[in-house]
């Protein structure tokens, strides 16, 4: 390895759902029922880089930003920070490397304890982890956070409920930041936001990573937002990511199927009814069962008969960029 | 504001507060809007905005501790806040029809899709036969063609299945089938797809597109998407604290907005060409609309603002179609 | 999204407990039967400064003597007298500490075990769960009144083994409420941004979930109040309660059951304070519910 070893490295992810059988259905003899969330995914973030991760509901992002935290246990697989395998941590270890990884979330409701103040919330990491040598330093660090979020210091003992979406969200910026973390899985932060206020929490995101030197990886289902502040783009279906590669080219210039109706579907302010639609037809299939060989045939336009049966390999068509598709080679799109 | 003339909804000075314990909260205040026959008219604003109440107080769906305070309230004409609930209720669904945001709170789980919609094809359509075994089998094949239409497919088999056996997108698609059963004129679709993927909003989208087409009826689309707006939307009316901020054609009013809120708004938007450009927020949030000063609304928000903006500010022509709540409209304050 | 629902939301300030407290003071009932309560309790604390007689001062010479309003009866003993001439007014005040004492104690050591168990099982999943849950079913399965009767019986009566009997059973419900209410928080984002900051599982339970499933279980706790009551009732009534000449309203009931058609009083008296003090913490518990309950917002 070259002096820029990327800081996450994941191989071959792998999570099931379910398959534990309880007690009452063994004896009723009903077969296991998995769900595979996640089917052998592969990526890595470079140091103080923004991945973003892609896809619809149901394909597995959300569950891929937790697995990489081991808040989900992964079922198979290796996910390694800085060169130590995070995979193979014992608890203390894990709770340790907790300071260093970090996630914020999507909704900012569910995401703050109703009943604790937002001095008790943000200042929950200084606490696990010692990071305070007294109550008063402990204060200090959490006022001085949230002024850096973008909120008053003064409203430190107010509760959750006395914010606004946005407020809320900037406490939950500040309870992931408050450790000095190097890498924060962003988990649809903007997602439960309206417009301006997600224009805000951007702005917050971009400029705390340039002042900080943090790594995200940032979950999204908004194509935009993905195409506005990541580096490299992943687009995931199914729970495999089948397009990777740099944002300008993967979005510009997408080789998957999918990724290219996914592009087409977004409504978009500057250019209206001047793309031309890839229409894809029906419903995401059940992740229980998904279909074989290339997993996005059944809704894809271009299908043909060896899409049914060959699983396609991930293949390089150009810097950086990898393609699952039979035909990534022949897809340039005008 | 145009002729009044073929107008198929018209709202005068609408006015919807909310008593809570804190004070009054005025959700809509004197919010003027005209939907024509056959356009697509798309109402964007964000939470508190008051585009959700604006559209629950046409179609008389506000209840306590909300109430109407005042305006009016015309569809095709006739004056619907002087009309009883019976007569409230005939309109209500047979000519004018709302689609909710959330498809599975909407429908009721108890019963299948097909009794949903025939409940509605019994309570509404006057071509069905009056009585007897010809008025089931009308419905029913009546039903059967809306399913069809909105893109269910073997649609006879699905009357017999419950909402939860269908995924996000069909059950907004069903949804829109039973607003659609008895042809209404007017559509009020509200956030059609914001709990949906994109793909699959697209197709929704385009369905309504569709079927306006095809049917001839006007769509109310509200949304928080500009997007969305600037695809499917003939005009479109942006909503801030309660008031009517900018209207117009849509390719106009996102070409060349002209209220602050509007112009930040479109400046909000991350896209791609964007890339590496610092993004410029509207700072600060929507303002408690509970004892507003009688000054602008985005007053607090706004970067174009001066001391004139401290009174009340009226909706200004600009030029026959376009009217925006900006005291400095005429200037030319492009930054 | 829905800009109906944001009146509700934008109110600012007031914690959420004060802003409970205050829809529970709307509550007239409520707050009624919480005053009236509140004297049943007085009552029960300062009882022998309240009470005019000694209500285990047996007097032939009162043997059932009626209430002061009828013929017969003396100021001195309003309610009238049982059949050993004791004054009912007197053993009232003094059985209400037996009923309050014993309610008191069985439901709270019943919610502490109940939280616990219900975090437990709620919270660690797996065979914990399974064996919490299996004991909770099975005790679930015997008939409550039946299920102390058999304890009494075995461990015989006595203040502390009525308290015992009831709490065997009685933490079930508790347990329940909180085990749901700890499956549904556990799944919260802030659940999960505890683990992700390193948090342990104790402090998730203790720290993180116990605090949003409190109210809840408070007001159930409250509810079963009344039933414990009327359970100790019961068995004081079969005999199987404290012990006399302990005064106890079920056992004051019992005892007037043999001249209830000559003395009315001697039961009727009892029973009614029963009836009352089980109503008035119902319809106060009732209201604590619609105030504190969030499922009862809007």
């Amino acid at each position: 390895m070259t002096v820029s070893e990327p800081l996450i490295r994941v191989e071959s992810l792998v999570k099931h759902y379910g398959g534990r059988r309880s007690l009452m259905d063994r004896l009723a003899g009903r077969p296991a029922i998995s769900i595979r969330a996640l089917n052998g995914v592969s990526f890595t973030v470079a140091r103080g880089e923004t991945l973003g991760l892609i896809g619809e509901s149901g394909c597995g992002k959300s569950t891929l930003g937790r697995a990489v935290l081991r808040l989900h246990e992964p079922t198979a697989g290796r996910v390694t920070f800085d060169g130590a395998d995070v995979t193979a941590l014992s608890p203390a270890e894990l709770k340790a490397m907790r300071r260093d990884m970090q996630i914020i979330f999507q909704d900012p409701y569910a995401s703050l304890n109703p009943r604790r103040t937002v001095a008790e919330i943000v200042g929950l990491p200084l606490k696990l982890h010692n990071l305070a040598k007294s109550g008063r330093e402990a204060r200090d660090k959490v006022a001085a956070i949230m002024e850096r979020v973008g909120l008053k210091a003064a409203h430190l003992d107010r509760y959750p409920h006395q914010f606004s979406g946005g407020q809320r969200q900037r406490i939950g910026i500040a309870r992931a930041l408050i450790s000095n973390p190097r890498f924060i899985v962003c988990d649809e932060p903007v997602s439960a936001l309206d417009v301006s206020i997600q224009a805000q929490i951007i702005k917050l995101l971009i400029e705390l990573k340039r002042e900080l030197g943090l790594t995200y990886l940032f979950v999204s289902h908004d194509i935009s937002v993905i195409g506005y502040l990541s580096d490299r783009v992943a687009v995931m279906y199914l729970g495999e990511i089948v397009e990777m590669g740099p944002v300008e080219r993967v979005l510009q210039s997408p080789r998957h199927p999918y990724t290219q109706s996914l592009l087409s579907a977004v409504p978009d302010v500057d250019s209206p009814g001047l793309r031309k639609r890839v229409k894809l037809t029906g419903d995401l299939p059940s992740p229980q069962a998904p279909p074989p060989g290339c997993k996005f045939h059944t809704r894809c336009p271009l299908a043909v008969e060896r899409c049914r049966t060959d699983v396609p390999v991930v293949r390089t068509v150009g810097e950086g960029h990898t393609a699952a598709c039979h035909f990534a080679e022949e897809l340039v799109q005008g | 504001m145009s002729g009044t003339m073929g107008n198929l909804l018209e709202v005068r000075g609408l006015r919807t507060v909310f008593d809570t314990r804190a004070g009054e909260v005025r959700a809509v205040d004197g919010v003027d809007l005209d939907v024509r026959p056959g356009e697509c008219l798309g109402v964007v604003g964000e939470s508190g905005s008051g585009k959700s109440v604006t559209f629950a107080s046409v179609m008389g769906l506000v209840r306590s501790p909300g109430r109407i305070e005042e305006g009016t309230i015309r569809f095709e004409g006739r004056d619907l806040r002087a009309l009883s609930p019976k007569e409230l209720r005939r309109i209500r669904g047979r000519h004018i029809a709302m689609t909710m945001q959330d498809a599975l709170t909407a429908l009721n789980p108890a019963l299948t899709i097909g009794e949903q919609i025939l409940e509605v094809l019994y309570a509404h359509d006057e071509t069905l036969p009056s009585v007897g075994r010809a008025r089931t089998e009308a419905a029913r094949k009546k039903a059967v063609e809306m399913l069809t239409l909105v893109g269910i497919p073997s649609a006879d088999d699905r009357l017999r299945y419950y909402p939860h056996e269908f995924s996000g997108g069909m059950r907004q698609r069903i949804m829109i089938a039973i607003a659609l059963a008895c042809r209404p004129k007017l559509l009020i679709a509200d956030e059609p797809t914001t709990a949906l993927d994109v793909t699959i909003q697209a197709q929704v989208l385009e369905l309504i597109a569709d079927i306006r087409t095809r049917l001839g009826m006007s769509v109310v689309l509200i949304t928080h998407d500009l997007g969305v707006v600037s695809e499917y939307c003939d005009r479109v009316m942006v909503l801030y604290a309660g008031q009517v901020v900018e209207e117009g054609p849509t390719a106009a009013v996102i070409g060349d907005p002209r209220h602050p809120y509007t112009k930040g708004l479109l400046r909000s938007i991350p896209r791609l060409s964007l890339r590496g450009q610092p993004i410029e927020p509207i700072e600060g949030q929507v303002p408690d609309l509970i004892g507003l000063p009688p000054q602008c609304r985005f007053y607090s928000r706004c970067n174009e603002r001066i001391d004139a903006c401290l009174q009340p500010i009226a909706m200004r022509e600009i030029g026959a179609a376009r009217r925006a709540r900006c005291i400095r409209l005429e200037e030319e304050t492009r930054p | 999204m829905s800009a109906v629902s944001d009146p509700a939301t934008a109110s600012p300030a007031a914690s959420l407990f004060r802003r409970n407290l205050a829809t529970f003071a709307e509550n007239r009932l409520a707050v009624a039967s919480a005053a009236i309560l509140l004297g049943f309790v007085v009552m029960a604390v300062f009882a022998p400064w309240i009470a005019p007689q000694d209500p285990n001062e047996t007097d032939l010479f009162r043997r059932l003597q009626p209430p002061a309003w009828m013929p017969g009866g003396e100021w001195a003993y309003l309610l009238g007298c049982d059949a050993l001439g004791r004054d009912i007014f007197s053993r009232i005040i003094y059985g209400a500490r037996i009923s309050i004492f014993i309610g008191t104690v069985v439901v709270a050591v019943a919610t502490v075990i109940g939280i616990l168990a219900g975090l437990a099982a709620g919270y660690l999943r797996g065979w914990v769960d399974t064996l919490i849950s299996r004991l909770i079913d099975i005790l679930l399965g015997f008939p409550y009144l039946i299920f102390a009767i058999g304890l009494m019986a075995m461990m015989g009566p006595g203040l502390v083994n009525i308290i015992l009997a009831l709490v065997y059973k009685e933490w079930v419900i508790p347990a329940r409420v909180v085990r749901g209410e700890t499956l549904a928080v556990r799944e919260l984002e802030y659940v999960e941004a505890a683990r992700a900051l390193g948090a342990s599982r104790f402090h998730i339970m203790i720290r993180e979930i116990m605090p949003n499933v409190l109210s809840a279980v408070l007001v159930v706790a409250t509810i079963r109040m009344a039933d414990v009551i009327i359970l100790e009732a019961s068995l004081s009534f079969l005999g199987l309660g404290v012990q006399p000449p302990t005064a106890s309203w079920g056992s004051m009931v019992a005892d007037g059951r043999a001249f209830i058609l000559e003395a009315w009083w001697v039961s009727t008296f009892p029973g009614l304070a029963i009836l009352t003090l089980v109503l008035v913490i119902n319809v106060a518990s009732q209201g604590l519910r619609d105030a504190f309950d969030p499922r009862f917002h809007e």
